[in-house]
């Protein structure tokens, strides 16, 4: 028998009493469910902070986290898809891409900026997985040609953080011929002896595994990202069995020797910094004292 | 001159394959065979009308092929009776070639195949996808969907050719780089994404064929060239029309109308700049005359490297660079 007993059924508290919480002020951690204010969550990176499960997050913030004093000037902002083949399918392609800017503010699935990495100047080309699934269309081709040869004519870095379900669909073989585009410009700003690294975030698959993502100087990811070229459910099918636990993660890709490290998002930004100033021609320290006193 | 082409054309088409939008040949052709056993078994001339039947499944050939749809050429381009790369490097070099294999690395893959050939007393490296003519040989062969041990050994000939200053030619038919699990462990996204970049800066020259199909990643691992060109039945996109299909409308059945979306003809991919030839295949398609259309594609070859052998190694590699730059659609430049 227990020791109390509910005598009034249901909630009972009055309408006008009831206190509202806006939206979004809250963060649930969809892998550990544990929860922390969405500024707490904000401050530490978007990432959990009982799990390090990392959220996905778009340019904006990886910008934020990479630039200097989040200052950075965008490349090609707004080139936009041009739907060569008239592309339908459920609906107009076109129609498509003018829903997806107005729900997103976003003009295509890769933004570009150059600003300076610990006082290092750097081109970042990021991709935005909100825009069609951070699909590459010609847009993303385009720009990341751009940042290029921005970084060629600044004779700087240039780095890509990559999240991307693949070629993008309804530019069909446009889409296919990015895969040769982003590739050919790559041979171009190895020539000019600069670094391109190459950041894979979750998820980083099809083209784009297929193509740039895979083709860094160093390729470094995010923990626990999913990165592969098949998806894993076509993969599944394939096999025709269950795949193994961790199958395509950063670490399974890391142990299987296509990864050169793994590092936390807090950390992403001082190991990155770190490598370009190895790559650089004469190694400079940065004085943190000089930077904390401007 | 005109009924030899009529007879040798009758001859081949008897044991194929038809497909569903082929049945008014399957009919014409057994009416032809129907009368001349009878032609034989009662000793009668009735030539004429065997003539005169022979014509019009000409006809009717030449207007089933030229009102093709693009699912149509995408069933044709999978048609079981097309010659399949070893065909077409045992007809250009007459057999004088010599089949090379391994990636130096895991294994020699099946799917993909290399070596090489004399065409015309001038050595050649030819690379392609294979896929196999019976049950058995296409599970050998994992129906022509290479490993990434299949883009490395493919990436290894290629520097062989480089190394020793001769031209390569790829001939591409594949659905797809396999997606397997070991494909996956041993990197099929970085096998491909190396063979882009490195394919790009090759000294030497390098002519692309699509010789059925051309599907993704799959056929571009191996599809970077001087010249890229697709057989006239061909197909060549990001995605085949039922992955397509099934991902954009959850299932198969708009297969033919993701093919038409999808603008993935030789015809449609040379309109828009993608490719940069079509090779005219023998009427009734290259599954009807597979040496003819072999001869074809020789003669495209012998073509080609003509052409490309006046270019320096930097202005090949330049134009191919900017080539592939080129490619895209954007607004707001």
């Amino acid at each position: 028998m227990s020791w109390f007993k509910r005598i009034k059924t249901g909630i009972t508290t009055k309408n006008k009493e009831k206190k509202e919480i806006p939206e979004g002020l809250w963060y649930k951690c969809p892998e550990c469910n544990n929860v922390m204010t969405s500024e707490q969550h904000a401050d530490n990176e978007w990432i959990c902070s009982k799990c390090e499960y990392h959220e996905k997050i778009g340019s904006r913030e990886y910008f934020a986290i990479f630039f200097d004093d989040n200052a950075y000037e965008e490349i090609a902002a707004d080139l936009i898809s041009g739907d060569p083949l008239g592309f339908i399918d459920t609906k107009p392609y076109d129609g498509r891409i003018r829903s997806t800017i107005s729900k997103t503010g976003l003009k295509d699935a890769m933004r570009v900026a150059k600003g300076e990495i610990e006082e290092q100047k750097a081109v970042i080309a990021c991709m935005d997985f909100a825009f069609i699934g951070g699909s590459m269309g010609s847009v993303v081709g385009e720009k990341f040609a751009m940042g290029v040869d921005e970084a060629i004519h600044h004779n700087c870095a240039f780095i890509c953080i990559s999240k991307s379900g693949g070629a993008r669909m309804m530019e069909a073989g446009y889409s296919l011929m990015q895969m040769a585009k982003t590739s050919a410009k790559l041979t171009q700003l190895s020539n000019h002896g600069l670094p391109y690294i190459s950041i894979l975030t979750d998820p980083t698959t099809g083209g784009v595994t297929a193509s740039f993502a895979m083709l860094g100087d160093i390729n470094i990811a995010e923990p626990k990202a999913l990165i592969g070229f098949a998806g894993p459910r076509v993969v599944k099918e394939t096999i025709g069995k269950d795949l193994p636990k961790g199958f395509q993660s950063s670490e399974f890709v890391l142990e299987h020797g296509f990864l050169d490290y793994i590092v936390s998002r807090k950390e992403m930004k001082k190991k990155v910094a770190l490598s370009l100033r190895m790559f650089a021609p004469d190694f400079v320290e940065v004085k943190h004292s000089e930077k904390q006193g401007k | 001159m005109q009924i030899i082409l009529i007879q040798g054309f009758a001859e081949k088409l008897q044991p194929m394959t038809y497909l569903e939008f082929e049945q008014p040949l399957k009919e014409l052709n057994e009416q032809i065979e129907k009368l001349k056993e009878s032609e034989q078994k009662n000793g009668v001339d009735i030539s004429k009308a065997i003539r005169d039947l022979e014509k019009v499944l000409k006809e009717k050939t030449k207007e089933i092929y030229a009102n093709l749809d693009p699912w149509q050429r995408v069933q044709v381009s999978r048609h079981p009776d097309r010659p399949y790369t070893l065909k077409y490097i045992e007809y250009i070099t007459g057999g004088h070639w010599i089949e090379l294999h391994g990636d130096r690395t895991v294994k020699d893959d099946k799917a993909m195949v290399g070596g090489f050939g004399l065409i015309d007393n001038m050595s050649v490296m030819f690379i392609g996808q294979q896929k196999g003519d019976t049950t058995k040989l296409r599970q050998y062969r994992n129906f022509g969907m290479a490993n990434p041990e299949g883009y490395r050994k493919a990436m290894r000939l290629m520097k062989l050719a480089e190394k020793f200053n001769k031209p390569i030619v790829t001939f591409i038919d594949t659905p797809g780089a396999f997606p397997g699990l070991e494909a996956e462990e041993r990197g099929q996204g970085e096998a491909i994404a190396r063979n882009l970049y490195e394919m790009m800066q090759l000294k030497v020259p390098v002519i692309c064929i699509i010789i059925g199909e051309g599907a993704s990643g799959g056929a571009l691992g191996i599809g970077i060239g001087d010249k890229v060109l697709m057989l006239e039945n061909t197909w060549y996109s990001v995605i085949s029309p039922e992955s397509c299909s099934s991902i954009l409308w959850r299932n198969w059945d708009h297969k033919v109308t993701a093919a038409s979306a999808l603008k993935l003809t030789a015809e449609d991919m040379h309109d828009n700049k993608l490719i940069d030839g079509i090779i005219k295949e023998p009427l009734g398609g290259a599954h009807a005359h597979p040496d003819e259309a072999c001869a074809l594609v020789k003669k495209e070859i012998l073509k080609q490297l003509e052409k490309l052998n006046r270019l320096s190694p930097e202005e090949r590699v330049n134009n191919r660079i900017n080539k592939f730059c080129s490619m895209g659609v954007v607004i707001g430049k």
